[in-house]
């Protein structure tokens, strides 16, 4: 053990990762400078300018806003299905034996492990049988589906965690099952459901892949950003609406970290 | 008796919902059906209906003439998919993704390595929040700040004019096949972009690899004389392995269904999840959409039936 210290890294080893994280970080970093930048028919670097005007002209458009606030319900919606559906599952799936119990867990993968395209056209075709419309609960039941992984890995972990003699032992001093779950399990998964909870919402807020096929005519922000990507018209808006992306996703994600932290880092394990 | 005796081991609650709670109770399987129904009937019945539904589409053709969708059972689609332009988009894809997951271990594992052994407390947690940002960063953010940096009027140009090395882009953009009229619209450009954003995918399944990697196996290695290298290829490198193979199904996979990096930035000539959509938008061929999508189920279920022989869901 004592050896590990004394060892300090190699050079090549400690230029090698720098570089890989470099490689990370400096494009998000770049985004931050472009949201100031006084140029607006390209992407000329080194900015002519620096300007804050970019952000009282994005304020003031009412489509971002509008893509925005559809984001953002579509999300809290979704998340809070994901949340009944994925710890219901993680709850069977841990507090349980049946048949069947391994092939659950691949099942809730199974949307996010295959291509988002896959799923898109599956539950569009699903909801053009159905002859159900495009609207915003389309896009909705759409992201619920992938989000229900995260929640699910999070309450997983969890429940493997609480020792089953606190349950019983609940039971024991005449507790019935409801009271059990209020005052004994809910305490005791409560941050791993908020932590993934956040993951979702983050994972929400940003899908555009099976969004594109599940949504009519509304625009979610992905799906507004999409369109400038495909043909940029106000480049200094979407420089600012991708700025703030950036800030809001990475909320979510240092708090999932922060309250996961002292248990098996089942946050982040795989998107 | 046995009534007595039960009423005092077992008082009836009065509550309806203490009364459910008992019923629960002696019903495990009511609760279980009550727990895994709703998302069973979700995903297991709606959402795997629909993948089914659309595997099945891709045995029916459409019509040359009418334009319809014909449904009666045949090959022929599948035909059509293994000919000509759509082989050609196939080995396109599973080429590129091959070439982005081996850069992207690459690029992945020192980090890894170095978060795994040589970060400690507090450089530990900044190392896994430095991977899990860039991970979890919105996806067409990162692209577009890839189009930022490609741009002709880019930081990229001017970095390399700057160092006066401008030649040196010009000469790789002359390259047959990773060339182009520039780098937004190469090869070139597609791949970079599609290694920065699944690459922090590989980190963390590599590190959890490594992490189990005992320090005395690797004291041992040099104490019995073999060099770095020696160490590396037959100790490190055999036990990491399950790491690397867990982290490419995600590249691999991720890669294999894109159609929004390659049609942003890149060439005009289709990929996988391209060619699905143009068939299912504008084209209308829902059968052959169909089709194009078995082929990544397939190399997909493949590829994890290797990774699971291989161990690589222990690295998970």
């Amino acid at each position: 053990m004592r050896s590990e210290k004394s060892n300090p890294a190699p050079l090549g080893l400690k230029l090698a990762a720098g570089a890989g994280l470099a490689f990370m970080h400096l494009p998000i970093l770049l985004i931050f400078l472009y949201a100031f930048t006084t140029e607006e028919k390209s992407y000329q670097f080194p900015p002519p300018g620096l300007t804050t005007q970019w952000f009282a002209v994005a304020w003031s458009r009412p489509d971002v806003w509008a893509a925005l606030t559809l984001s953002v319900k579509v999300a809290s919606i979704a998340t809070a299905v994901a949340l009944v559906l994925g710890t219901l599952c993680a709850a069977a799936v841990s507090q349980t034996r049946f048949f069947g119990r391994e092939t659950i867990s691949l099942l809730v993968i199974l949307p996010i492990a295959l291509p988002g395209i896959i799923t898109g056209i599956a539950l569009r075709s699903a909801f053009s049988m159905a002859d159900i419309p495009f609207s915003f609960w389309t896009i909705v039941l759409g992201h619920a589906t992938f989000c229900i992984v995260v929640v699910y890995n999070n309450a997983v972990a969890r429940f493997r965690r609480i020792s089953g003699s606190l349950i019983e032992a609940s039971m024991d001093l005449g507790a019935d099952g409801f009271q059990t779950f209020r005052y004994i399990i809910l305490p005791n998964i409560g941050t791993a459901l908020l932590a993934g909870g956040m993951l979702a919402f983050a994972l929400s807020f940003d899908e555009v892949i099976v969004t594109t096929f599940t949504a009519g005519q509304q625009s979610t922000l992905p799906i507004w950003m999409l369109e400038e990507l495909i043909r940029p018209r106000q480049r200094p808006v979407t420089n600012v609406v991708a700025m703030v992306v950036v800030m809001v996703t990475f909320l979510p994600i240092l708090g999932a970290y922060y309250l996961t932290r002292d248990g098996d880092q089942i946050a982040g394990a795989g998107k | 008796m046995t009534i007595v005796a039960e009423s005092i081991i077992l008082p009836q609650r009065r509550s309806t919902a203490g009364r459910l709670s008992d019923f629960l109770w002696r019903h495990p399987h009511v609760l279980l059906a009550i727990f895994l129904g709703p998302p069973l009937l979700w995903l297991g019945i709606v959402y795997l209906g629909s993948l089914f539904a659309l595997l099945l589409q891709s045995f029916f053709s459409i019509d040359d003439f009418s334009g319809l969708v014909n449904y009666e059972f045949t090959l022929a689609t599948y035909r059509q998919l293994l000919s000509g332009a759509n082989l050609d988009i196939i080995i396109r894809t599973v080429t590129m993704a091959a070439v982005v997951t081996l850069v992207s271990a690459l690029v992945a594992f020192p980090i890894a390595y170095y978060a795994a052994r040589y970060a400690r407390g507090k450089w530990k947690a900044l190392f896994y929040l430095a991977v899990m940002l860039p991970l979890w960063s919105s996806y067409l953010v990162k692209i577009y700040a890839w189009k930022l940096i490609l741009a002709k009027e880019g930081i990229l140009t001017w970095i390399f004019q700057k160092l006066n090395l401008l030649w040196l882009i010009d000469a790789w953009l002359s390259l047959p096949l990773v060339g182009g009229n520039s780098l937004s619209v190469s090869y070139t450009g597609t791949f970079i972009v599609f290694v920065y954003v699944w690459m922090p995918f590989m980190i963390l399944p590599i590190q959890a690899a490594l992490e189990r990697v005992p320090a005395s196996l690797i004291e041992a290695s040099s104490d019995l004389g073999g060099t770095p290298s020696q160490t590396f290829r037959h100790v490190l490198f055999p036990l990491a392995l399950p790491g690397i193979v867990a982290g490419s199904i995600f590249t691999f996979s991720l890669t294999l269904g894109d159609y929004i990096i390659p049609q942003i930035v890149g060439s005009s000539r289709l990929f996988i999840g391209q060619a699905v959509y143009a068939q299912q938008g504008t084209a209308g061929n829902i059968p052959l959409a169909a089709a194009f999508t078995v082929v990544p189920i397939v190399i997909m279920g493949a590829y994890l039936w290797m990774a699971r022989r291989m161990g690589a869901f222990d690295a998970l």
